[in-house]
């Protein structure tokens, strides 16, 4: 009854923790024994020789430093793998989670959504851009062999590559009220040309379009666009570029630079910019955030040119 | 009335070792008053890390002139309450009451000098989900300053109204010559007590009132 | 009056037999004796919240209890465990009673405030009992953010204030003992003298000193956020919630070892009594006690590896967890040495010193697990972790108290209990404790996340395992009450050294006089002086 390995990192993980297992087996076997033998021996009664034994300071160091560098070799393979499950491939795909109690929503690139389901193609690399609309969550997929808490007003992220089609659970893994044992879903993982007729069958406007959408009707557009007479930046090109702050200091323009500059526009103001900007909190869930967010990453001048010149 | 007149409780030798056991245990004390200031320090220093430009225009609401005619009062009763420990030690009860009673004066007025800073706060609307009508750019950092500002200087309040009282009961007993030249734990123990309330403040005047006003 | 003939000394329990004479004490004994009862009514309160809990985990659909009531069930259940029982139970019961004893002094060296801190320990155990009758608490005793403050209808404040009061008791306590190692020792009683278990009361109270004042401002800050909605937690309000868990665990890890550092230190007295030996290498086990308390401040971000902490933190702390991984393995081997050469007799303190090293051993191993930031990633927030700390803390501090308990019973109340109803049940608890709590690490190890009400059938069978092993560990828990309550009245009298120890407390009477000693007592050698 073993857990399915399902990921790319669920064979590293699980030969980490064998090794681990065996390891610590050994020691309790040995540790076991010598006390059972021990008490049997020198059990009252006996006649064993009782000369007295004194402390040896050999003896102290030894397993003082010999389980101080076991631990250090396993330290070492775990950060190893630690740093990889941390570190997305530029190539990653990601996709769109928003917890809120007590369910999952999940908003593909190309739009479709899905409530407490997840479908990913297996052989790509997936990355999850989480958030949660309330309190702190947990996604948690025991297959793949990782978790990751999902907070509120920040974008919290998490890595796999799915690698056996079937489905998995999905848990929140942090307590989060009272229906969190209800907070479960599915990972449906597919063969790359499933998963591309799953797409299909399942297009919604894309993510970007939706986007674009909100950009018009919450009115971003009259202050941002180009025509327009306000003095706001155009937010052409901004996603992964530096941005100069009015208070001197420089920020990388991620997803959090642009959902804290939706939702709270005066956290840090751009230089050279009226602080102006009304704030959306409130006003705009974390979904909508998001797919204004994907829009934003889609305002290229590049994209730009080529939908003129279709 | 001395040392002889004082019976050692039961579970200490004399009084020397009840003297070292009094000491050792005020500065224990000390130890975990200081974490508990620690922690608001330690929030401070994050939340001012995330909302800088914030929290230097919160400090520029403040009042700087009190802020620094309370810094100055909190320091000269740490020294009056000092000369006062010395005094008995040199064997006086006068001055060394009269000292007393500066200190407590001295506190009062801090707090009293606090009250009026308070008040003009919530005049100024600056008191967060009670009075508060900050409006632009910095108005949510502002209200995290104030937040904090509120409970570090209230806390400390509150040191300074136990110490306070101490100081009238130290008098009291001062005055009644319940210490000499060989008994005086309980009076050099409020001064240490006291002398931490400052060094507290040491730290809270300028994180509090001069963030916003270098340069 | 000096040719008064003064009245033979009479035993500390005779000193009064009024209300009065016990609720305004200032004996460190009675005082002792005080907490014990306080200790047990809770234990019993929070394991009837844990009987709740495994009777509703028999199924998989969640049909005894509603969602609600589970997790008030469990929250209660674990605010209950941890301050009201674990945290005061072998310092304030056991410490208070032993420690001067232990050092050869008259009572700690402020009675007065040890009264204090038993009365603020109550007062915080009635307003968590308030919290209770009043409907509850539903955030789990971690009490995290923005759940506890924006976002739960259960009384947290109330629960707050409980938990923030006793805070105030262990801090006393701890700032007490402090001073008693320090100042109160007999003539001859150098530190390096003193038992192993005057050695953990030493660091424990440093821990109870030093990182109880971050939980009580934590705390602090959560009722100001839950009273008047501004704070620096909410993230709404700009606040970071992730900050919160850094001051919590700041605390609540060091509080871990408020909870296990005794235990080491008790079961290294039952030990060498049990093996008639000297502890081996006795300046390794101290200086293991000191290393665990100092970088035990070190390690709580071990508790956040998958909770938005950056990357090379969680490293850090994931090196840090390890290398305190070190004393705990060294105070393993050197009980396991102590046999050596023992004249070994299995008495029921022996044998709960001996439960108490193989389940603290598989506790601590697990936590290297969890210590490893790759393996945290897919165990943590499982019951993999609900099984690693209730081997620590049930497996380890419960048994040593018990263990503990029995061994000094003589001591406390002049009378020996029944050695067979002890062995059966100390014996029976190891099993029923086992058949509990190893399923759990293998359903944490197959994913089943813990606060769960209710959960996926494949989970079933090492539930009710678990469950049918809570119920023989509920027994076994209740046994010991019985017995010992019996001993009261019929069991034999105990002379002053009935197991023939060393250590100052067996050389007075049993019980002891009010002041302890008639004639202070000089030491002249180390402890555990077994070898004749």
């Amino acid at each position: 009854m073993m857990l399915p390995q399902a990921s790319s990192f669920a064979p590293n993980v699980d030969h980490l923790f064998d090794t681990l297992l065996a390891l610590c087996a050994l020691v309790v076997i040995g540790v076991f024994t010598v006390m059972i033998v021990f008490c049997v021996k020198y059990r009252h009664g006996t006649d064993a020789e009782r000369t007295p034994a004194h402390s040896h300071l050999g003896v102290e160091l030894a397993w003082t430093l010999i389980p101080f560098f076991l631990f250090m070799g396993i330290f070492g393979w775990s950060v190893h793998l630690w740093i990889k499950l941390r570190t997305p491939p530029k190539d990653a795909q990601p996709v769109y989670v928003v917890a809120k109690q007590w369910m999952w929503k999940v908003q593909h690139p190309g739009g479709q959504r899905e409530i407490d389901q997840l479908h990913v193609p297996a052989g790509q690399p997936i990355r999850l851009v989480m958030t949660s609309q309330d309190v702190i969550h947990s996604f948690y997929v025991p297959a793949f062999r990782v978790k990751q808490d999902v907070l509120p007003d920040r974008y919290t992220q998490l890595w796999f590559t799915a690698t056996q089609a079937g489905t998995y659970d999905l848990f929140c893994a942090e307590f989060c009220g009272t229906d969190h044992a209800r907070m479960r879903g599915r990972v449906v993982v597919m063969p790359p040309a499933d998963y591309a007729r799953w797409l299909h069958a399942h297009q919604g406007t894309g993510l970007a379009a939706q986007g674009a959408d909100l950009f018009r009707q919450l009115g971003c557009s009259g202050c941002h666009d180009p025509q327009s007479g306000v003095h706001a930046p155009n937010l052409y090109d901004l996603y992964g570029r530096t941005v100069p702050l009015a208070d001197g200091s420089q920020v990388l323009a991620d997803e959090r630079y642009l959902h804290d500059s939706i939702l709270l526009p005066k956290k840090q103001v751009a230089a050279g910019y009226a602080p102006i900007m009304p704030s959306f909190e409130g006003r705009i869930g974390e979904e909508d955030v998001l797919a204004l967010v994907a829009y934003l990453k889609t305002r290229t001048h590049a994209a730009e040119d080529t939908d003129e010149h279709r | 009335m001395n040392a002889r007149t004082h019976p050692v409780p039961e579970q200490f030798d004399d009084p020397v070792q009840q003297r070292e056991a009094a000491t050792l245990g005020m500065w224990a004390f000390l130890a975990t008053e200081i974490l508990f200031f620690g922690v608001l320090f330690a929030g401070y220093t994050l939340c001012r890390v995330r909302f800088p430009e914030a929290f230097a225009e919160a400090s520029r609401h403040t009042d700087m002139l009190l802020g620094t005619i309370e810094t100055a009062v909190l320091l000269t009763s740490s020294c009056a309450v000092a000369l006062s420990v010395r005094e008995v030690q040199l064997g006086g009860r006068r001055l060394a009451t009269a000292l007393l009673g500066v200190t407590a004066l001295l506190g009062i007025s801090f707090l009293v000098m606090h009250g009026f800073e308070y008040y003009a706060e919530y005049q100024e609307g600056l008191i967060p989900s009670i009075h508060y009508t900050q409006q632009g750019v910095y108005a949510h950092g502002m209200a995290i300053f104030y937040c904090l500002y509120y409970f570090i200087t209230g806390f400390h309040s509150i040191h300074v109204t136990i110490g306070v009282v101490l100081m009238g009961v130290m008098g009291w007993r001062t005055w009644h010559g319940a210490f000499d030249q060989d008994y005086h734990t309980p009076l050099e123990l409020t001064a240490l007590y006291w002398h931490l309330v400052d060094i507290v403040w040491i730290f809270v005047y300028p994180v509090i009132y001069l963030v916003g006003r270098a340069g | 009056m000096s040719t008064v003939e003064l009245p033979l000394p009479r035993s500390y329990l005779e000193e009064g037999f009024g209300l009065r004479s016990w609720l305004l004490t200032h004996d460190h004994k009675r005082i002792g004796v005080l907490y014990g009862l306080g200790i047990t009514f809770f234990f019993f309160l929070g394991g009837l919240a844990a009987a709740l809990i495994r009777w509703e985990l028999v199924t998989p659909a969640g049909d005894l209890l509603s969602a609600e009531t589970y997790n008030k069930a469990f929250t209660f259940h674990g605010v209950v465990m941890v301050w009201f029982f674990l945290i005061p139970s072998i310092p304030s019961t056991l410490g208070n009673f032993l420690l001067p004893l232990m050092i050869g002094a008259r009572d700690v060296a402020f009675p007065r405030l040890n009264l204090f801190s038993w009365y603020l320990y109550m007062v915080g155990g009635i307003f968590t009992l308030a919290c209770l009758l009043l409907g509850g608490v539903d955030t789990g005793w971690t009490f995290y953010t923005p759940f506890s403050t924006m976002f739960s209808n259960s009384h947290v404040l109330m629960a707050v204030v409980g938990v923030f009061i006793v805070g105030f008791s262990s801090i006393f306590t701890g700032l007490n003992f402090i001073v008693t190692i320090h100042t109160l020792r007999a003539p001859g009683m150098t530190w390096m003298r003193l038992p192993l278990f005057v050695w953990a009361m030493y660091a424990v109270a440093l821990v109870m000193v030093l990182a109880t004042p971050v939980l009580a401002m934590t705390l602090s800050l959560i009722g100001l956020e839950r009273l008047f909605g501004v704070g620096i937690f909410d993230p709404a309000l700009g606040g970071d919630p992730v900050l919160f868990q850094h001051f919590f665990w700041f605390y609540s890890h060091p509080a871990v070892y408020i909870m296990i550092l005794p235990a080491m230190g008790l079961v290294s007295e039952l030990i060498t009594h049990g093996a008639r030996r000297r502890i081996f290498g006795y300046k390794f086990m101290v200086y293991a006690i000191i290393g665990i308390a100092v970088v035990g401040f070190l390690v709580w971000g071990h508790h956040m590896f998958v909770a938005g902490q950056s990357m090379y933190a969680s490293i850090v702390f994931s090196i840090l967890s390890f290398i305190i991984a070190v004393p705990s393995a060294i105070k393993v081997f050197n009980w396991t040495a102590t046999l050596y050469k023992g004249d070994i007799s299995f008495d029921a303190p022996m044998l709960y010193a001996l439960g108490f090293v193989g389940l603290f051993m598989l506790g601590g191993l697990t936590g290297l697990f969890l210590a490893a930031t790759a393996l945290d990633v897919n165990l943590t927030d499982t019951y993999f972790v609900v099984a690693h700390f209730h081997y620590i803390m049930v497996g380890g501090a419960v048994m040593a108290y018990l263990g503990g308990i029995h061994y000094w019973w003589p001591k406390i109340t002049g009378r020996m209990y029944s050695e067979a109803w002890a062995r059966f049940a100390a014996i029976l608890m190891f099993f029923g404790f086992n058949l509990t709590f190893f399923p759990q690490y293998i359903l944490g190890v197959e994913g089943m996340p813990r606060r769960y009400h209710e959960y996926l059938p494949q989970f079933q069978v090492w539930n009710v395992l678990s469950s049918a092993g809570a119920t023989i560990l509920g027994v076994a828990y209740l046994l010991p009450l019985l017995y010992l309550a019996w001993s009261l009245r019929h069991g034999a009298r105990a002379g002053p050294n009935p197991w023939d120890a060393t250590g100052l407390e067996w050389q007075t009477a049993s019980p002891p006089p009010p002041h302890n000693f008639d004639v202070t007592p000089t030491v002249t050698e180390g402890p555990y002086a077994y070898r004749r």
